[in-house]
């Protein structure tokens, strides 16, 4: 029977929560094992309470994070942040994480509750992160948010799955952000659209999680569901003293059934841009090598873990930083700034005159710090350049590697850091680290 | 549901939500008036001024692509968007804006006949768009979310299956 032929791991997670077997495009009532919510739950939390039930049907459920604008950047920040501490001491929530901890999508995976086989749900669209650990996770609403507080329940629709498969000899200077450009660029933003997209093959097998953290965050990007990499030795030794219980990792069956199966190889692979002001609007970096621009920011969920930091570092170390553009980085945890305090890392990047920011996701969207200026221009590593998304609608933004970022601070435009650095073994050792 | 009938405005493919409703104000900005002043500001300024209740949005693929940002849809409601035609729809876009009792027409063909200051009329119930250049169909919604759409939304729904009907 064609019901009980091979499943992949979305059609296992989503069937073992339904508790009955599911094929693509069934819409399931299921309880998620986990339910983040950030800065939103302010929102959420007037929401839940507009249901009329006074007490969440189960907060061990829920994760709070405040990251969104971190510390509050003025009155009205610091009124939702105290609203949410409120809300959190009512309700008894314990899995709060206040706003000197880091940026949800990092904090998460760092504090263990992301594990494989778990169905996680997150008012935040780059919930779709937390497949790099081998989970299904998507973002939803709000107000699903604030019913999930009053009944457990959401609706989720079991998706089709698109297979990547990538191998290849990485080129120096060249990194898992430029590989998930390409791809976003290829596909487009609805590329995958409703889609589970698991990334596989032995350039996945040899990727760090970090990397692979950096692939699933941006999956959303082309219209994603969730992205996915199978759990192995390197998700093993990371969850290793972190994970909160026990798990049991899901896996795509072998002879699953994908709605797309596409293939890449990284060998050829060169530094890859997204131009303003749409993330599938990618082209080689040479094509518009020279833009000048006022400012870069290294960092966030998309790349702010200390491998990044480290590619920043090694690009940076005794040079400086363009006069006329000024270098934010922004570390994704409170624990990745301080093993880069620790390391050494964070003195080379303020020698370089780097501004340091506390881990936040304020530049990203334009809440707190960072805001642009009408007419300038913007490198980052983040994950979106629609515009207005830093502060300014009159601004552009570009979107690159920490590597590229690093090469374009110090000369003021838009760099390949090949050009700037050309031993090959420093740009090998600057990626693929755990 | 009654027909919906109003004033096509019209754009393109990949509508983000950062154009529909800036990140700079998802946590401050949350009167409806307010929002609706803000609606599709980044886009097109004269929208929130012009637009008229019962208006359609009509788009191209992916409207709603980018944030989870329920405001996305919620903010076109406090306009007074009857409803938004497009080719397809983002999935968190899609959610919110069933979630927010906003009825969503994906038709190709509708999107194609439609320009923008058309009148156009959305019949929901009987899955018909009526236009300047001819009558289209669309899907109905999936079966498993028709009951939150007829509830009203996410909210009246869930309060009704809890029985705490009454609240607002």
């Amino acid at each position: 029977m064609a019901a009980q032929a091979d499943k992949t791991f979305s059609e296992k997670i989503l069937g073992a929560k339904a508790g009955k077997p599911v094929v693509p495009g069934e819409i399931v009532d299921v309880t998620p094992d986990l339910a983040m919510s950030h800065d939103n739950t302010a929102a959420i939390a007037r929401t839940f309470q507009s249901i009329g039930v006074r007490k969440m049907l189960d907060p061990e459920l829920h994760v709070i994070v405040l990251d969104h604008c971190s510390p509050a950047a003025n009155e009205k920040f610091a009124a939702i942040h105290q609203e949410i501490r409120a809300f959190v001491e009512a309700q008894g929530i314990e899995n709060f994480f206040d706003v000197e901890t880091g940026i949800c999508h990092q904090v998460l995976p760092e504090e263990g509750y992301v594990l494989p086989g778990r169905l996680i749900v997150g008012s935040d669209s780059h919930t779709t992160t937390y497949g790099a650990l081998g989970a299904f996770a998507t973002g939803i609403g709000r107000s699903e948010m604030a019913v999930i507080m009053a009944t457990g329940k959401i609706w989720l629709r079991v998706p089709e799955t698109m297979k990547i498969e990538i191998g290849g000899v990485w080129p120096a200077g060249v990194a898992p952000k430029d590989l998930s450009l390409k791809i976003i660029g290829d596909l487009g933003a609805d590329g995958a659209l409703y889609k589970a997209v698991e990334y596989c093959g032995p350039t996945i097998r040899e990727m760090s999680v970090s990397g692979r953290l950096t692939l699933c965050n941006m999956t959303v990007e082309m219209g994603g569901k969730c992205g996915y990499v199978e759990p192995d030795a390197r998700t093993l030794a990371y969850l290793n003293g972190r994970a909160r219980g026990n798990f049991e990792i899901v896996t795509s069956d072998p002879e699953a059934a994908y709605s797309d199966h596409l293939r890449y190889d990284v060998t050829d692979l060169e530094p890859q841009v997204a131009c303003p002001h749409s993330v599938d609007n990618v082209a080689p970096l040479r094509q518009v090598a020279g833009r000048r621009i006022q400012q870069v920011v290294i960092g966030s969920c998309t790349n702010g873990r200390l491998d990044d930091l480290h590619a920043a570092a090694a690009v940076l170390r005794g040079r400086h930083v363009a006069s006329g553009t000024r270098l934010l980085v922004l570390p994704a945890s409170a624990e990745i700034m301080r093993a880069a305090a620790a390391d050494g890392t964070l003195l080379t990047l303020l020698e370089a005159g780097a501004i340091l920011l506390n881990p936040n996701c304020g530049p990203c969207m334009g809440n707190h710090e960072g805001a642009l200026a009408p007419g300038e221009t913007a490198l980052s590593t983040a994950n979106r350049n629609f515009r207005g998304r830093m502060g300014c609608k009159e601004a552009e933004i570009f979107l690159a590697s920490p590597l590229t970022c690093a090469a374009s601070a110090v000369t003021g435009c838009l760099t390949d850091v090949r050009e700037l650095l050309d031993d090959p073994a420093v740009l090998q050792a600057v990626r693929g680290e755990e | 549901m009654e027909s919906i009938h109003g004033k096509v405005w019209k754009y393109g493919d990949d509508i983000n939500t950062d154009v529909i409703f800036p990140g700079k104000y998802t946590y401050t900005v949350t009167d409806p008036a307010e929002m609706a002043a803000r609606a599709l500001e980044d886009l097109d300024p004269q929208f929130a001024r012009m637009v008229q209740k019962n208006d359609v949005i009509v788009a191209g693929r992916n409207f709603g692509c980018g944030s989870s940002r329920e405001q996305g849809a919620t903010c076109l409601v406090h306009a007074g968007v009857g409803a938004v035609i497009a080719r397809s729809f983002s999935r968190l876009f899609f959610r919110n804006a069933i979630n927010a009792g906003l009825p969503l027409v994906q038709s190709a063909a509708a999107v194609e006949a439609l320009q923008a200051g058309d009148e156009v009329t959305v019949d929901v119930a009987a899955g018909q768009v009526h236009t300047p250049r001819g009558v289209f169909d669309f899907p109905p919604l999936p079966e498993a979310v028709i009951g939150i759409f007829e509830a009203g939304g996410l909210l009246p729904y869930t309060r009704r299956s809890l029985g705490l009907d009454g609240g607002d």
